[in-house]
């Protein structure tokens, strides 16, 4: 029994069937994690990917250092350095905001690269435009250069986006109750790991195909709504 | 000059621009009144566009002084290499409004918004009262009607008058134009010339422009300054320069430019 669901082993539909409701809540813990995440590699790499564009040498310098340990560092070993590193230093955050905090500051690295792809496809003189109209670089990036890099960037956007949700399932090594980790735990007490395991397979293929899906309708929205594809 | 008692509004005093090794303006001097319409004419790569770009401080300069309305653009105290803070920057680009080659529209935006967009960050004013003075610069380009339009709806004329309107909407006191219409084909010159030439006749603005049109060139402005190897080798009225060149490199050039 979990969460005040019992399972019922008799045939593996009747199994399935029963513990489709753990698995379910396991889902929108992966699915929360997987958007605070996201949320914070979208925020996060439009930020390393300006500091990098700094005119300031220390800091595009330290910026790419950054950004590049980032990337060259499992995922894994960061979430463990979180989630056990941290405390040391005082700062305790719970397991899913530490998991949250380390898909998003991996994901900022690939990110920041899409980013960086797209800000330099943005020909010199929308900038000098933006400068002979008194602009500020913010104003400069918010205005003019990041909604004309969005439909560039959306599809390897997209792309990061599924596989941050394919590996969400990592979380549960730091006691994150994701769906993964639901349905190991159903499996060591059943010690029937087959149908949870490919429930979670499954669902993991639906959420895929899911946000594919989405995507292309993006792409095909987006020029209708006034914001042109180049 | 076209008036000597006012003191200049624009001053180059010993200015010299490197690109690395190249010495694009070596003690470069120069001139100009306020209200005066200036055009800069000679070959290609003479460094006609780098003064204007200086001038829209898109590009920094080495050595030398210039102001504008008594302004420093090497801000006093200011380390090297940039010379001057944003901010200092910022102050002097509101007094100054660039129209480019290539329009430089932004493609994302309406054609009002593209008006409209800086004077609501830039000068603070509300939505309503810039689109409002957004319509009306587009009327006096004659583009009213394409107000809701996106750039790449518009003809190349078309693009370059919306970007005439986008530069007066900031209220500049010197207006550069670098080649406005050297992107356009043949047949949509002349529509763009008409709106500059209207322009001209607004005494208080202050307009640079860089042209090969040096029938237009002769018509609205105060000066023609030929220049040649980061010099300017020979200036004075359109007149002077157009009948009676003295110099054998400004001979030359006209010959070779009106055939
Ligand atoms: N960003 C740059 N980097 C290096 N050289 C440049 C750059 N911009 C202009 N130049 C050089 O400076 C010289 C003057 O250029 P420019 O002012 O554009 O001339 P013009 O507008 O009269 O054709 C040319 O030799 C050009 O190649
Ligand atoms: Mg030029």
């Amino acid at each position: 029994m979990m969460y005040g669901f019992t399972w019922d082993t008799a045939t593996p539909l009747t199994y399935a069937w029963s513990i489709l409701p753990i698995i379910l809540i396991g889902l929108t813990v992966t699915l929360k994690a997987a958007a605070a995440g996201f949320a914070i590699a979208l925020v996060l790499g439009l930020v390393f990917a300006m500091l990098r564009r700094s005119r300031f040498r220390s800091v595009s310098w330290t910026t790419a250092c950054v950004v590049e340990f980032l990337r060259d560092t499992p995922l894994l070993v960061q979430l463990f350095f979180l989630y056990y590193v941290l405390p040391e230093y005082g700062v305790t955050l719970p397991a899913f905001l530490t998991g949250a905090l380390a898909l998003g500051l991996q994901y900022s690295a690939y990110t920041s690269e899409v980013y960086r792809g797209g800000i330099e496809a943005v020909p010199r003189g929308q900038w000098e435009a933006a400068t002979a109209l008194n602009l500020t670089r913010m104003q400069t990036y918010r205005d003019i250069v990041v909604p004309q890099i969005v439909p560039r960037i959306l599809p390897a956007m997209g792309n990061y986006m599924v596989a941050m949700i394919k590996e969400t399932p990592v979380l549960s090594v730091i006691t994150v109750l994701d769906m993964m980790a639901l349905a190991n735990m159903i499996g060591e007490r059943t010690f029937e790991y087959l149908v949870p395991l490919t429930m979670v397979g499954l669902i993991f293929l639906i959420l895929t195909l899911i946000c594919s899906a989405g995507l292309h309708r993006l792409q095909k929205v987006l020029p209708k709504a006034g914001i042109p594809l180049r | 000059m076209t008036d000597n008692v006012k003191p200049p509004l624009i001053q180059f005093a010993g200015v010299t621009k490197r690109f690395g090794a190249l010495t694009v303006l070596d003690n470069f001097n120069f001139e100009v009144a306020p209200g005066e319409k200036v055009t800069l004419i000679g070959p290609s790569g003479s460094g006609k566009s780098t003064v204007l770009r200086i001038l829209m401080t898109l590009e920094p300069f080495q050595e030398g002084r210039l102001t504008l309305a008594g302004m420093d653009y090497h801000e006093p105290g200011a380390a090297a290499p940039f010379r001057a803070s944003e901010r200092h920057l910022r102050n002097i680009r509101s007094h100054v409004g660039m129209v480019f080659q290539s329009f430089n529209l932004f493609p994302h935006m309406s054609v009002i918004r593209n008006v409209a967009e800086a004077p609501v960050r830039v000068l603070g004013l509300s939505r309503d009262e810039a689109q409002a003075r957004a319509v009306d610069l587009l009327a006096l380009v004659g583009l009213a009607d394409k107000k809701d339009h996106f750039p790449s709806q518009l003809s190349g004329g078309q693009q370059q008058r919306v970007a005439i309107a986008r530069a007066l909407a900031m209220r500049p006191r010197v207006l550069l134009f670098d080649e406005p219409t050297s992107a356009l084909d043949p047949q949509l010159v002349g529509e763009v010339l008409a709106v500059i030439r209207d322009l001209a006749h607004e005494h208080d603005l202050t307009m640079l422009l860089v042209t090969h049109e040096m029938r237009f060139a002769r018509e609205v402005s105060d000066r023609v300054c030929f220049f040649d190897k980061g010099q300017i080798c020979e200036q004075g009225s359109p007149e002077a320069i157009f009948t009676a060149p003295s110099h054998p490199r400004t001979c030359e050039f006209l010959a070779s430019v009106l055939g």
